[in-house]
């Protein structure tokens, strides 16, 4: 992966929230064209990250660079228009709850095009068949089940052809069947409409059949990179933990705490 | 003790500067959100006519109250029918206003706030300037103009009701003379009295629909801080309401 293959560039980034340092010194180079997918566990701030690179949190230090344009140095009617392309599928869908399904997906079109309604229509039912939901384009938000809510909300996000397609946690609590529908749809999705995916995401065995490269963030940093295939044949111990879903090793099992013995025997009052 | 209360003193200045920025951001708004017109007659239906039906009804109930206590104390120095003066200028000036911004506050503020507050919380707002769309411009503003429109005609509407309710009272149950009612009523209102409603309903209109924008807008994306938003939304809106009421008040003198 050179340089100039890659839409997203983040070099030194250091950001912190509350007081607490999430990262330190992290650089990290997305592809474009290919679906990368950021791992780790809970709370290392890959969440975080995604506000990052799509500008809702500013960098306390360091660069972003999303298709060749510094985040840090954009007014905020620039940073409208970079957002326009791209598009970002949120844990829990997001859906706008007072209009239906079918509006939702339209919700782009209406705000930023003068398209007649015949073509909107069009627009809408074709990326809703996308997602195999054109059928449920007059229901509301409320209605749907977890699952066809995510693929509302990823049909949204693609109805304005973004170049870059990001996604936060799309498998949280879905079952395997709706899992797999998600899966295939970021790879069909990737491939047909030449998008850059970005998938945030813990879900070792999922990711692995997807993604072509694979971060792992711990503590800040990377600390592991490259295909599913070299990720479960390292001997980093870190990768090992993360991969077999061991419950203790570099990442400890104990929220940090005192002595534990010292804290059973403790009366009342002590600490 | 003394340091608390500073602190307190502080935090509360803190925050009015925070509101009245916010106010700053949402007027710069207003010019791009307002050929969006269908968006804002929506929010007046959703603050105002579905207010109505809580207006007319405690403004007859107020109206009521106050043909019976006014007929009492008007009685003593024999001169009922002033009544309709009374219950016209109270209404107009005072209860009409006040009562109907702190019942807006209570219906449609706590419904504003929570809404807004619940859209923070699911990520609604997040995936509006996702897809480049600003939601001060698209959900703020014109929510907050349909309360600054609603207001004031639902205060009107409240006085026109309360005035009825004093007639029934007054004249139909009490016998006050009906003409004498109607006709000092006539002659002793005049358009000033009038003016310091329309100027008070506006001016509550635009404090009860910012401060129920800002706190749900601002607040904690969770169950809890929506809950404490809805609450703070109702509070503040009564002691803010009363206060510019005697400020209003005062400066009208």
């Amino acid at each position: 992966m050179n340089q100039t293959s890659s839409i997203i560039e983040i070099r030194n980034l250091r950001y912190a929230a509350h007081g607490h340092p999430i990262f330190e010194d992290l650089s990290i180079d997305f592809p474009s064209g290919r679906v990368s997918a950021v791992m780790g566990p809970s709370g290392t701030g890959k969440t975080t990250l995604l506000r990052l690179i799509t500008g809702q949190a500013r960098a306390d230090a360091g660069t972003i660079r999303v298709a060749g344009s510094s985040l840090a140095e954009l007014s905020r009617d620039e940073l409208y228009v970079l957002r326009g392309r791209m598009g970002m599928l949120f844990q829990n869908g997001a859906l706008l709850t007072d209009i239906s399904v079918f509006e939702n997906v339209a919700f782009p079109l209406r705000e930023h095009t003068k398209l007649p309604e015949r073509l909107i229509r069009q627009i809408v039912l074709t990326k809703l068949q996308a997602v195999g939901l054109r059928g449920a384009a007059e229901l509301m938000p409320a209605e749907l089940s977890g699952g066809m809510g995510r693929r509302v909300a990823l049909a949204r996000a693609i109805v304005m052809d973004p170049e870059i397609l990001i996604y936060d946690e799309p498998f949280a609590g879905l079952d395997p069947i709706s899992m797999g529908v998600i899966l295939r749809l970021i790879r069909r999705l990737n491939d047909a409409l030449g998008l850059t995916s970005i998938v945030v995401s813990h879900d070792v065995h999922e990711i692995s059949s997807v993604a072509d490269v694979v971060y792992l963030l711990s503590g800040g940093k990377v600390v592991a990179q490259g295909s599913p295939q070299e990720l479960h044949s390292s001997k980093s111990e870190i990768v090992k933990q993360f991969v077999g879903g061991l419950a203790d090793g570099p990442v400890p099992f104990h929220y940090p705490a005192p002595d534990y013995f010292g804290a059973l025997l403790a009366r009342d009052g002590d600490s | 003790m003394f340091a608390d209360l500073w602190m307190g003193l502080v935090e509360s200045l803190v925050r009015l500067g925070d509101i009245v920025r916010f106010l700053l951001r949402l007027i710069a708004q207003v010019p791009r959100a307002l050929p969006r017109f269908q968006l804002i007659i929506d929010q007046v239906y959703n603050a105002g006519a579905l207010s109505l039906v809580i207006i007319m009804l405690s403004g007859l109930f107020v109206g009521m109250v106050l043909g019976l206590q006014g007929f009492q104390l008007l009685q003593r120095f024999g001169s009922e029918e002033a009544l309709g003066t009374a219950a016209a200028i109270g209404l107009v000036k005072e209860l009409g206003p006040v009562v109907t911004a702190l019942l807006f506050a209570g219906r449609a503020g706590t419904a504003l706030a929570s809404e807004l507050g619940l859209m923070r919380a699911t990520d609604q707002l997040a995936a509006m300037e996702m897809m480049a769309v600003d939601p001060i411009r698209r959900v703020v503003v014109p929510r907050f103009l349909g309360g600054v429109i609603a207001m004031p005609l639902l205060a009107a509407i409240f006085s026109l009701i309360g005035i009825y309710g004093a007639q029934l009272v007054g004249v139909q149950m009490m016998h006050v003379d009906s003409g004498s009612f109607w006709s000092q009523m006539r002659a002793s209102v005049d358009l000033a009295d009038i003016n310091e409603g329309i100027v008070k309903s506006c001016v509550f209109g635009v404090a009860c629909s910012l401060i129920a924008v800002y706190e749900g807008y601002y607040a904690t994306p969770t169950a809890e801080g929506v809950g404490a938003a809805t609450t703070r939304t109702v509070v503040t809106s009564a002691v803010v309401v009363l206060f510019l009421d005697y400020l209003l008040t005062a400066f009208f003198l």
